[in-house]
């Protein structure tokens, strides 16, 4: 097996004897780390994303995700952790969006594709500025689970905890700038602040996300986990539950399968979690058609 | 009237670009009002709430709420709006919205407590909405949910309550027990009520006003034809009950 040699993750069979392998890995320690990044990211998408997908915000994420590239581009030209850059980035064109959004009448969707191409453009321009070959370079753009270094483990450790912390203290008002922002107003919720602040849970999930499945499909676990959950609940709380929950099956079995069937395991984590998604909608569409027909008759 | 007035306008102008929406209107509410302001879509029905509330600024006159401005005034007043665009699959509970009334109360970071709660479920069970409490918001008829919307206005405990079209959406049968409601709050509240429903109107509020981008009549709601076909700009045919008109047709 050409190659198998310097990526010992590979399974050599599919079926119980690949599951003993993948329960082998475990050893390693970068398959701890994948573990523990796919944990992360499932907490910081399965919340974040649930006020994504009910307050309609997908693309304003996906902007975002898009316009941080040019973070990760300065920090190959600055020479320090491309992360680090697509921090400051995402958060910076979170609030450009949120600002343009609130403050102009410029349409929302332009404002965001005007962020979102410049922030790639911008990516483009600090690479090619930078001398020498960027390494790496696929992994943001397209995710890496197995290679997250211990390092960026606990940058997210640490930006998961400030989302857990603002969403806990915040809950009922998010709950009502989510639900009827008109409402928020007139009863005193400081809408356009909470907004922003919304906008920069967006860009520190965005960072947590990049190292899962890259910037490109940050997205699809924006919208995945919290479109299955909603199906089965009417609550909030326990939507965000369920979708972290969804978050982290979606995360784990992808990379598994990825394992079982050698594919790349930021494409195959998205690809699971879109079919799954869809089969489960149709079900309940069915579903919902064998009610409707035992009701009439 | 020696009282001052709760809601004091003067001079409103608001436009919406080049449209206007209101000119040149005044209006006075006072303590246990019930005010209905009628008048054809468009007229600046919703603009003039929404400039009480202070959403809308106006571009010339003075707000006064409670003799302070409106954003300042916003604790005393509850609201419910004439359109919700929430999902109907949005997850929130009945219980869940009508909690969201006593933010004003709670304030930011704070827990709704076991006050929160009582007065919440006291407000629903005034709406007669208590016991659906569990189901989700969006699952409701249009005349559910509206109570639950009034039971999410009052339970800030506001002592002006604006409410925009309330009607709209229901029907009937469900209107008498909405209107029957109001009679029930009327004693303890200032309500303005705007509506295009002039027949309902006329018959449950005490004081009319008739707006059309201008204020044509404002007082007592014994309104004549006169005044109605100057609001409504087209003939108004009349049909009485002694002096409170009962029903508007346009003229074939």
């Amino acid at each position: 097996m050409p190659g198998t040699a310097n990526r010992p993750w590979y399974g050599t069979a599919p079926g119980v004897e690949g599951t003993l392998k993948m329960l082998e890995a475990l050893q390693y320690e970068f398959m701890r780390n994948a573990l523990i990044a796919g944990l992360l990211a499932a907490v910081a998408c399965g919340i974040v994303g649930v006020y994504v997908v009910v307050k309609r915000i997908v693309f304003i994420s996906g902007g975002i995700a898009h316009a941080s590239f040019g973070g990760i581009g300065l920090g190959y030209f600055l020479g320090i952790n491309p992360i680090i850059g697509a921090l400051f980035f995402s958060l910076a064109s979170g609030l450009a969006i949120g600002g343009i959004i609130r403050r102009t009448r410029l349409p929302a969707d332009t404002a965001i594709g005007i962020l979102w191409a410049v922030g790639m453009a911008l990516g483009v321009v600090f690479i090619a500025l930078t001398p020498g070959y960027a390494p790496d370079l696929m992994s943001y753009l397209f995710g890496s689970i197995l290679t997250v270094p211990f390092s960026d483990i606990v940058l997210m450790l640490v930006l998961v905890a400030v989302i857990i912390g603002v969403v806990a203290a915040l809950y009922k008002e998010y709950l009502i700038l989510s639900f009827d922002e008109e409402y928020g107003t007139v009863a005193g919720v400081p809408v356009e602040r909470l907004y922003l602040l919304l906008l920069a849970m967006i860009a520190l999930t965005v960072v947590v996300l990049i190292q899962v499945v890259g910037m490109i499909l940050v997205i699809a676990l924006l919208t995945f986990p919290a479109a299955m959950a909603r199906q089965f609940t009417h609550n909030m709380k326990t939507m965000m539950f369920l979708s972290v929950l969804f978050g982290f099956l979606f995360t784990l079995g992808g990379l598994w399968l990825s394992y079982e069937l050698r594919l790349p395991s930021g494409a195959t984590i998205v690809l699971l979690g879109g079919v799954t998604l869809a089969v489960s909608l149709a079900l309940s569409r069915l579903r919902m058609r064998y009610h409707r027909i035992r009701r009439a008759a | 009237m020696n009282d001052p007035a709760i809601v004091e306008l003067k001079d409103i102008w608001v436009s919406y670009g080049e449209v206007p929406a209101l000119e040149n209107v005044s209006l006075s509410v006072f303590e246990h009002d019930f005010l209905g302001i009628i008048g054809p879509n468009g007229g600046g029905k919703s603009t003039l709430l929404k400039v009480i509330l202070g959403l809308i600024k106006p571009q010339y006159g003075s707000v006064s709420v409670f003799g302070q401005s409106p954003e300042q005034a916003r604790s005393h007043v509850g609201y419910v709006s004439q359109r919700y665009s929430f999902d109907r699959d949005f997850p929130a509970s009945v219980w869940d919205v009508v909690l969201m009334g006593r933010y004003s109360r709670a304030g930011i970071l704070r827990r709704y407590d076991g006050r929160d709660r009582a007065e919440a479920e006291k407000a629903l069970a005034m709406v007669g909405m208590l016991e659906q409490r569990g189901r989700q918001i969006g699952r409701l008829s249009g005349g559910e949910q509206q109570r639950v919307f009034v039971a999410r206005a009052l339970v800030a405990e506001p002592e002006l309550l604006l409410l925009d079209e309330p009607t709209a959406s229901i029907d009937s049968t469900m209107q008498t027990e909405f209107y029957d409601l109001l009679e029930g709050l009327k004693d303890s509240l200032t309500i303005v009520m705007v509506s295009h429903d002039i027949g309902a109107v006329s018959v449950h509020v005490d004081k009319i006003a008739c707006l059309n981008r201008q204020m044509y009549y404002h007082g007592s709601k014994e309104i004549t034809p006169e005044i109605l076909e100057a609001t409504y700009q087209c003939p108004v045919q009349l049909i009485a009950h002694g002096t409170v008109p009962h029903r508007v047709l346009r003229e074939h």
